[in-house]
């Protein structure tokens, strides 16, 4: 793995997420999506599952617009029992102000790690499964992009977008981005890639991969650029559950390429092994992904089936996750 | 132009039907422009609407009248000069005009015979996209003079953002992603390098109507009161 230009410099917010990458060891993030309710369990349930098989847990922001327990919350849940999340952090609801004021309470808790998005936009209401809010108005102050700079202006220099400085120091953040890592017209997913990490983007997390001759392509123009060497990118991993759900993810949702050849396998095993065959195509997913030069990690997608994920990280040699020593923190 | 489009006739009549006078103001810029209120659109309402009121054993004077633009005063004035005063004017300009009229008209009840849609071009005879939404910082010299503001869903400034697929935007699969015609743009004119180097900053939304209602007031072109 090249070494990052960040390599010899202390590091930036001390998460474990942080330490694994840094260390040079092949990182494992996995999601989970918090409830429609107020169940504090479903939060922790999923994270005592998931706890030895990923260096952190990424938590959705009211993923497809729907309204559920807040990321920062379901942050804090794992935080206090010493499961080390990602909150998410979409533009879609929150204004400059409201942003800067979650992300110092976060920090207040100790979070570490923050995944910049834009957010679904809000006529998606589970993309029609659920009421949703269509009518909802949104905000997007910020894109995506504006965020990560503007996280790494709070911890870097300590000061708030609008200039004034944060009292006794900046937030101790580890930044990421999201990445659609497909074909698209001039290259722009790549020029894409290299503003947010100009913009600050320590981690980079990837759309669900499935082609991977598309993604060896699009990685390597990104390596043609050192993109590799000034981020770590984490590649997406959504587990599939069925033939139905590949056919869906091909037809309907943006970035995620899905090869017919995949779609006829999965159709090709009887229902009640779908499920398995979709947690061996994981596998090969993640061992294919780890031999490309500049992935440094997987962000594991099980949704709704967190149980997959444990089977798929042993399956995949990824376990036991290494045990990288913690970093002195500077509290909060 | 601003593009508006009419209010249902049934939604014109409960408005105006406790009023026995009423007169139907059309505009004859944009929303003639748009076949949405100008002369012969309201013409056409002050016909329908006293059948229908008829129906409904409502008893109703309507008058149709239509100047060159009801957002200047000017234009509107004659048309209510005179003791023969409405009890109510519905108006079919835009927004601007029937605010203006409201500030205006004192105790005669202004009502809306349109919705104010967006600031559009046609794309062709009965076809009108938004273009602008008048945010008062214009970015077009960085985004090759088409508009993520209003031509993205989520007006990012540095997109296009993941939702983006085939050229078309997530909310809908008719609707273009702006983004795209952006890069589509910046690629046909050879400056693609420059959609990666230029970092478009948080906007200052102050000067949109985020800053309050905003006032353009310029010295050199007031006149003198003698």
């Amino acid at each position: 793995m090249p070494s990052l230009d960040t390599a010899s410099k202390p590091l930036l917010s001390g998460s474990r997420l942080e330490r694994v990458l840094r260390s040079g060891q092949f990182a494992v993030t996995a999601e989970i999506g918090p409830p429609m309710g107020c169940d504090p369990a479903v939060v922790t349930t999923k994270g005592d599952l998931l706890r030895s098989y990923a260096d952190a847990l990424n938590i959705t922001d009211n993923q497809t617009a729907v309204v559920r327990l807040s990321s920062i919350a379901a942050a804090v849940l794992l935080a206090q029992r010493g499961i080390e999340p990602v909150m998410q952090m979409t533009c879609r609801d929150r204004n400059r102000i409201a942003i800067q004021s979650d992300i110092l309470g976060a920090a207040s808790f100790g979070i570490r790690n923050c995944l910049c998005i834009a957010g679904d936009h809000q006529s998606f209401g589970a993309a029609g499964k659920l009421k949703g809010h269509p009518g909802a108005k949104n905000v997007y102050d910020l894109d995506s992009i504006q965020l990560v700079a503007m996280l790494k202006k709070m911890r870097d220099e300590g000061v708030l977008e609008g200039g004034d400085a944060i009292e006794h120091g900046g937030p101790r953040l580890f930044i990421g981005a999201a990445w659609t890592p497909v074909k698209e017209v001039g290259d722009i997913r790549v020029l894409r890639l290299a503003k947010k990490v100009q913009a600050g983007a320590d981690f980079i997390q990837t759309q669900g991969v499935y082609d991977i001759e598309e993604f060896k392509d699009i990685m390597a123009r990104a390596r043609d650029r050192g993109l590799h060497t000034r981020t770590r990118i984490l590649a997406g991993v959504i587990v599939p559950k069925s033939a139905g759900m590949l056919r869906y993810m091909q037809s309907s949702v943006a970035g995620v390429k899905v090869p017919d050849a995949l779609i006829q396998r999965m159709a090709g095993v009887k229902k009640d092994k779908a499920r398995e065959e979709g947690k061996k195509i994981s596998v090969e997913l993640i061992q294919q992904l780890r031999e490309i030069e500049g992935v440094s990690g997987v962000h594991i997608q099980a949704i709704e089936w967190e149980e997959a994920v444990p089977d798929i990280v042993k399956a995949s040699g990824l376990f036991p996750r290494p045990d990288v020593e913690a970093a002195p923190s500077r509290e909060p | 132009m601003i593009v508006v489009r009419r209010k249902p006739l049934e939604s014109i009549l409960a408005f105006i039907s406790p009023y026995r006078k009423v007169l139907l103001l059309g505009c004859g810029s944009c929303a003639a422009v748009c076949f949405a209120g100008g002369e012969k659109e309201t013409e056409e309402v002050a016909c329908l609407l006293p059948l229908m009121a008829a129906d409904k054993g409502i008893d109703v004077e309507v008058r149709a009248a239509t100047c060159q633009r009801v957002c200047d005063w000017e234009f509107v004035e004659p048309l209510l000069a005179g003791d023969d005063k409405p009890e109510a004017v519905v108006s079919f300009s835009c927004g601007a005009g029937t605010n203006l009229l409201a500030d205006r008209l004192g105790a005669i009840r202004v009502f809306p015979g349109v919705d104010t849609l967006f600031i559009g071009a046609t794309l062709e005879h009965g076809t009108w996209q938004e273009m602008c939404i008048g945010c008062g910082d214009c970015v077009l010299d960085r985004t090759f003079g088409i508009c993520p503001i209003a031509r993205c869903s989520k007006s990012i400034l540095n997109g296009p953002c993941g939702g983006s697929k085939d050229g078309k935007c997530e909310i809908n699969p008719e609707t273009d992603c702006g983004w795209i015609k952006i890069v589509e743009r910046a690629k046909a004119l050879g400056r693609l390098e420059d959609l990666a180097a230029t970092y478009i900053a948080p906007k200052n939304w102050a000067s949109s109507h985020h800053g309050g209602p905003r006032r353009v007031k310029r010295e050199d072109l007031k006149i003198a009161k003698p």
